[in-house]
């Protein structure tokens, strides 16, 4: 196809069933924000129950006038709270950060980046996106089934999640229309769509690098989304199997993960037994700890990105970067017990896991090191998208140095399920993940739109959400340490022990609502800009990777007027006896 | 203007792959951590359970979870396994010897290893005609592989009906739980080669006029996949029927 066919494209198949990984990197992100202010939204109801747990205790305002029917006496009823968790993770992590990071980052920067003029299967790349949007809707209309949402955690943990919500009910439409079941069934097209996804970006990587542009020269965010990329293709299958056994422990009867003889509320569950709850532990963990370094990875290429442009010169250590993150890809496939130190897998398995954990903390810090390395002896400009790179910096180290008492199993035996774990993945998930991911919007989005966001308004919305972010997650490591359960309804009004710290619940509950009202900036200058922003070139940043030699935005089917030649390394920020304190990729050597 | 996205129809210097080749060799290497996931839930499985008997059969008598083990899966359990005859299941097994509920199928199941792996072979043919460029002998061997493809579901179907009538179902005992979803799992893939097989067999071989090296290349990868696929089935006819 040549680019003049672009023009004869009808508005359906340019915009909305669109093959341009453009077009389709938007919609991953705005359909991906969308699910992360919803999930913003779950955990504020969640926070004010927490805070006012009481029935006398104020009703939450504006929603529980808003959903009378769903919100009893503008209360949460325990069942709801429950859902409201199981989804407020599963959103965050599925439908919001993982999508924003893999789906729009890598897919809108990894062709232009490599200087490909598109992905290498266009159609599995619209296919991926449409998959992961039915996933999207089914796991919504889950609120809508008797029983509401899934409620088991959004870990899922059988035997509870086999049994909820009608799992042992002789009718199978009751089986079949449940939060559970649709849980399931949702997470088998949000799976599906990342495994489409994976292979399109590694293909690309590998295959569409322009003349000139070997390993090592593509920018580091193009290595975090190959690393992103292959933990998803070889982590995520492990959990689709998983799913559908859960499937069909709910479907048809069958009992991989039921225990024989299992009692429930006094009676016999009535079914062969035989299944193993923690055979669903290891196959869901298998997956979710990779997950965890799918939520950071990007991240840090975003960081890297922003930093390198922003203090003028070469990453620091670039290869050691490049060659920690691959070790840590690998290093990811064997953590996942350490999530199961409480289950009585044993000890000699407990010291093999804690060991490799404390192993794969190595090549983060390595990274980030670099990183912060980076910034010495930098002119460093602090424009919005580096503010929040380098705030990325230390809350990231917070939330990675808290891991590794949870990764000590003689220490997790007193944190495990208690707050402190909350506060420690949340710090690497939002103020560190969710943090970069709007410094790359800020960066970004002069080259998706051809105009920049306000600055101002950058800032307004900067500070106050780090400020809110560290509001909400820190008191969660001093509640953590006190020992209340991260899983009670009333927040620990009824546990002497949790008495001392139950004030810390009414100013996370602040902090979350002040969270969503300082994201109003942010909403208003995001779609304010697309059509009044400042003007810019193609290179606002004076950056120097391929994806700043398209024009602003790229020319749809095609993105380069012509294929880019690379010449030299990514970050070629001010080198001797250059005229301009930058030399982009693709600008044959002067001289 | 250059093309949009190079390397469809000839391989990248430096890499020697086309891009589709190096799509279905990365879409295989997933599909091994889907299907190992089952693999190892099976061994996971079969090595928490306390004997054979409850693996392949399930146990009915919640009393008897603490019941000391069997030392040696084969000596005669069967009798008193027998008496609580009421589930159809253990009417298969033999009065002295524990066998495995899936052993009635093993002649099925050998057939079909041998349909499926014939399939394989003419697959290859298929896409040997192409390169000498023959388009008639490719219709023939893909037909040939499609037809087999049917027969092995028609000989798959035939055994299913079997177990439903017997009524070893999914919630009889871990072992047929794996059994169904890891079959299931196998026929959908089954399908999915067939359908793509089909394509490329009527509508798709269109492209041989206009672009025999793509079109060549396409069929290279329907049979990689149909060879993975057919790969599965040989590791699962051993683990589920013979063991």
């Amino acid at each position: 196809m040549s680019d003049h066919d672009s023009h004869k494209l009808s508005f359906v198949q340019r915009y909305i069933f669109s093959q341009d990984h453009k077009v389709i990197g938007i919609q991953y992100a705005i359909t991906a924000l969308c699910f992360m202010f919803l999930g913003l939204v779950l955990m504020m109801l969640m926070r004010w129950q927490l805070a006012y747990p009481g029935a006398d205790d104020p009703s939450i305002p504006i929603f529980g006038k808003l959903l009378k029917n769903a919100l009893p006496g503008g209360k949460l009823t325990p069942e709801l709270y429950n859902s409201l968790g199981a989804m407020h993770g599963t959103i965050m992590v599925f439908l919001g950060v993982v999508p924003l990071a893999v789906g729009a980052f890598g897919n809108y920067l990894v062709p232009l980046q490599v200087g490909a003029g598109d992905m290498a299967f266009p159609k599995l790349n619209m296919s991926s996106y449409w998959a992961f949007f039915i996933g999207g809707v089914v796991m919504l209309s889950s609120f809508l089934m008797p029983g509401g949402a899934a409620n088991s955690g959004w870990t899922s943990y059988p035997p509870m999640a086999d049994i909820a919500q009608g799992g042992l009910s002789a009718q199978f439409s009751t089986r079949l229309l449940s939060g559970q079941s649709f849980w399931l069934i949702g997470m088998v097209f949000l799976i599906s769509s990342s495994l489409l996804g994976s292979i399109n970006t590694i293909v690309t990587i590998i295959q569409l690098r322009v003349k000139g542009l070997t390993f090592m020269r593509l920018p580091f965010m193009v290595w975090a989304q190959l690393v992103t990329a292959f933990l998803l293709l070889l982590a995520f299958p492990p959990l689709e199997a998983a799913g559908l056994m859960q499937l069909a422990d709910r479907l048809v009867g069958s009992n991989f993960f039921l225990p024989a003889g299992l009692v429930v509320t006094g009676e016999a569950v009535g079914r062969v037994g035989g299944g193993s709850p923690l055979l669903w532990q290891h196959l869901f963990w298998f997956l979710a700890h990779p997950e965890v370094y799918v939520l950071i990875l990007p991240a840090m290429g975003i960081v890297a990105e922003i930093i390198a442009n922003n203090t003028r010169k070469p990453l620091r250590g670039y290869k050691s970067m490049v060659y920690s993150i691959l070790f840590l890809g690998f290093m990811s496939f064997i953590v996942w017990a350490h999530h199961m130190f409480l289950t009585d897998m044993g000890t000699v398995i407990s010291a093999f896991f804690q060991t490799t954990t404390m192993i794969i903390s190595i090549p983060s810090v390595v990274v980030i090191t670099a990183m912060v390395l980076s910034l010495w002896g930098g002119s460093i400009r602090f424009t919005t998208p580096m503010l929040f790179a380098l705030a990325f910096l230390p809350m990231f180290g917070i939330g990675g140095l808290t891991g590794l008492p949870l990764g000590l199993a003689a220490t997790d035996v007193h944190l495990h399920d208690t707050y402190y774990v909350i506060g420690h993945f949340h710090y690497v998930v939002a103020p560190g993940t969710i943090l970069a991911l709007f410094g790359g919007i800020y960066y970004w989005f002069p080259k998706a739109t051809g105009r920049k966001m306000s600055d101002v308004l950058g800032r307004i919305h900067f500070w106050p959400t780090l400020i809110c972010l560290n509001v909400i997650f820190f008191p969660m490591f001093i509640q953590g340490m006190a020992g209340v359960s991260r899983r009670l309804f009333d927040g620990g009004a009824t546990y002497t022990h949790a008495q001392p710290v139950m004030w810390t619940n009414k100013v996370m509950m602040m902090g979350a609502w002040t969270l969503a009202l300082v994201q109003i900036p942010f909403i208003f200058n995001f779609f304010w800009s697309i059509r009044h922003g400042r003007k810019v070139g193609p290179n606002p940043w004076e950056a120097t990777t391929l994806e700043w030699a398209a024009p602003s935005p790229p020319i749809p089917h095609g993105n380069f007027e012509t294929p880019p030649v690379v010449y030299r390394d990514a970050y070629a920020y001010s080198q001797p006896g250059c005229a301009k304190d930058y030399l982009p990729q693709n600008e044959p050597e002067v001289g | 203007m250059s093309e949009l996205i190079p390397y469809i129809d000839r391989e990248r210097p430096d890499t020697g792959l086309t891009n589709a080749k190096l799509g279905i060799w990365l879409f295989i290497a997933s599909e091994i951590m889907l299907f190992g996931a089952f693999f190892s839930s099976y061994i996971f499985l079969r090595v928490g359970a306390p004997d054979w008997k409850t693996f392949a059969y399930g146990l009915t008598d919640p009393a008897a979870i603490h019941a000391p083990a069997a030392h040696d899966d084969h000596t005669d359990h069967a009798t008193e396994n027998a008496s609580t005859a009421d589930t159809p299941a253990k009417a298969l097994a033999t009065p002295t010897h524990i066998s495995s509920p899936l052993h009635a199928s093993i002649p099925m199941a050998t057939i079909n290893t041998i349909v499926l792996i014939t399939s394989s072979i003419t697959m290859v043919m298929a896409w040997a005609s192409l390169v000498l460029k023959q388009l008639g002998r490719f219709r023939l061997y893909m037909s040939a592989t499609i037809l087999l493809g049917l027969l092995f579901l028609c000989i798959k179907y035939t055994e299913y009906s079997a177990k439903l009538a017997h009524g070893l179902t999914p919630g009889m005992s871990p072992l047929m739980g794996m059994y169904w979803v890891m079959t299931g799992l196998h026929v959908v893939h089954v399908i999915g080669g067939l359908v793509v097989n089909l394509y490329l067999l009527i509508p798709g071989s269109r492209m041989w006029k206009t672009n025999p090296e793509q079109f060549t290349g396409r069929i290279e990868v329907a049979g990689l996949y149909w060879h993975f696929v057919d790969l599965v089935w040989i590791f699962l006819f051993p683990t589920l029927y013979l063991l």
